[in-house]
């Protein structure tokens, strides 16, 4: 496809998917195996199948609504869906990929904030330790929520068990993987 | 000693360091030196592929191209989260070199993707099952639920190892090991993961539908694989009695700790002293006729002797 003919028949929705990610979301045929074995799809707005039936309509509006609903940020990445779907479509791929598109619309829902900000927190940590920093992913998750109660009765019994680490262990590569970061970051904002 | 090597991945460092403490003790004993990829990072886990796929990518390629680097053919990789991430990574940037060329400029070091990715059961199948039942001396003679988890098997497109919604391999070890693996249904259903800490709620109903199932079906042990599983099954035992409104005190061991007792080694050295829900198996009186078994086996070599 030339660049020119692109410009005036703008991909649809489901054709951008395909070409980033490979999926072809028109191979569904809704016979909702993903909603039945999800195990959050109870907790949802949409489930897994809906999902699937709201991009094939190729339409902006219902789009939006994904970007920013709750589904795609309550996926666990189990699997599950793409394990029993007889096309074998890769829903946890669209997830992703949704999640993704939501983050840098800045459309996400405000209810999944915590869940979220677990996330920023995790990769905060290898930031800048290389590593996951348990107590200090914590940490900066209750600084970011303001869930500053959340599981303080368990972190003293965590301890005497050896369960906390009081001490990052800070790799020698550290650097590197910090700008592993920066490079990915840079990517994300171009757009690539 | 046989060296192979070694990926703990982070929560062996921290919250799950039991499962490396039976991981390594239980390869000793089999004179298996596990050695670590000089300055892994973390593989970033369900945050990096939430949040940006280029990370996700580049954190497992990274590890697999030190590993690469210092000629490792093999690495072990306990956490099934790590060995998913690391699968799925080697997997995607086989299948597509223009990617794999644009992480390995990320990571600024050469990746060839020949390193060999073995889960626990991967690895104690190729390293040690064939010596494993001569080497136990105290059977694990409890009503054992294999837990395997999301991770471990799917996407079995990629990952390939064992059947996906009814796994065996760790029941065929637990039975090897002088167990009763049960049949049971919640054997790869998910247990909430990474919701842990920011929806517990969820991860105590899901975790909390297994153990059900677990302890409905008389099981004394649920055993596991994953850290992650691990924590939500144990550590979260307060959320999860109060969604089942009982208490439940079965409790959770690593595979590697099943086995590791089988073969000898003492709770402390496996680090049984850890869990969050105390382990508090029964005492056993050896059983009858294990006991009559062994001079029949005498007579017989003497006959074939005479």
């Amino acid at each position: 496809m030339s660049a020119s003919h692109e410009s005036h028949h703008p991909l649809t929705l489901s054709g951008e998917l395909r070409l980033e990610t490979g999926v072809i979301i028109n191979k569904c045929y809704q016979c909702g195996k993903c909603s039945a074995g999800c195990p959050v799809a109870e907790e949802m707005d949409y489930p897994p199948s809906l999902v699937m039936r709201m991009l094939q309509t190729d339409d902006p509006k219902q789009y939006e609504k994904l970007l920013r609903s709750m589904s795609i940020w309550l996926c666990v990445s189990c699997e599950m869906c793409l394990t029993r779907c007889p096309m074998e479509i890769d829903i946890p791929t669209i997830m992703d990929n949704l999640r993704q598109k939501s983050l840098r619309a800045k459309k996400t829902n405000p209810q999944a904030k915590k869940i979220i900000s677990f996330h920023k927190s995790f990769l905060d940590s290898i930031n800048i330790t290389g590593r996951l920093y348990e107590m200090g992913l914590i940490v900066d998750y209750k600084m970011r929520t303001g869930a500053m109660m959340q599981d303080v009765l368990i972190a003293p019994k965590m301890f005497v068990k050896g369960k906390l680490n009081p001490v990052p262990e800070f790799i020698k590569g550290r650097k590197k993987v910090a700008a592993i970061f920066n490079r990915v970051q840079k990517d994300n904002k171009e757009g690539k | 000693m046989i060296k192979v090597g070694f990926y703990p991945g982070c929560s062996m460092k921290g919250g799950a360091q039991e499962y490396q403490e039976s991981v390594t003790a239980l390869a000793k004993v089999f004179d298996i030196e596990l050695v670590e990829v000089p300055d892994w990072n973390c593989c970033g886990a369900t945050a990096a592929h939430n949040m940006n796929k280029e990370l996700s990518l580049s954190l497992p390629a990274r590890i697999m191209a030190l590993a690469e680097k210092e000629g490792i053919t093999d690495i072990v990789v306990p956490c099934a989260a790590c060995y998913n991430r690391l699968s799925l990574v080697k997997h995607e940037l086989a299948e597509d070199p223009s990617l794999s060329s644009k992480v390995a400029s990320i990571i600024d070091l050469k990746y060839q993707g020949t390193t060999q990715i073995l889960n626990i059961i991967q690895f104690i199948d190729k390293y040690i099952t064939d010596k494993l039942e001569e080497k136990v001396v105290k059977p694990f003679d409890y009503k054992s639920a294999c837990y395997y988890g999301c991770l471990l098997v799917r996407p079995h497109s990629i990952l390939k190892f064992d059947r996906v919604e009814d796994p065996q391999s760790m029941d065929v070890l637990v039975r090897k090991a002088g167990g009763n693996a049960i049949d049971w249904a919640f054997k790869t259903e998910c247990c909430g993961a990474g919701l842990s800490v920011s929806r517990t709620d969820t991860v105590a109903r899901l975790s909390g539908n297994i153990l059900k199932d677990a302890v409905d079906r008389e099981a004394e042990v649920v055993v596991v694989a994953c850290p992650m599983c691990h924590s939500n099954l144990d550590m979260r035992r307060p959320e999860i009695n109060k969604f089942l409104e009982k208490k439940i005190d079965v409790p959770v061991m690593y595979i590697s700790q099943v086995l590791g007792l089988a073969v000898g080694i003492d709770a402390k050295t496996l680090g049984l002293n850890r869990h969050m829900t105390e382990v508090n198996l029964p005492v056993r009186p050896a059983k009858e006729p294990a006991v009559a078994a062994v001079p029949e086996k005498v007579v017989i070599t003497q006959k074939t002797e005479a």
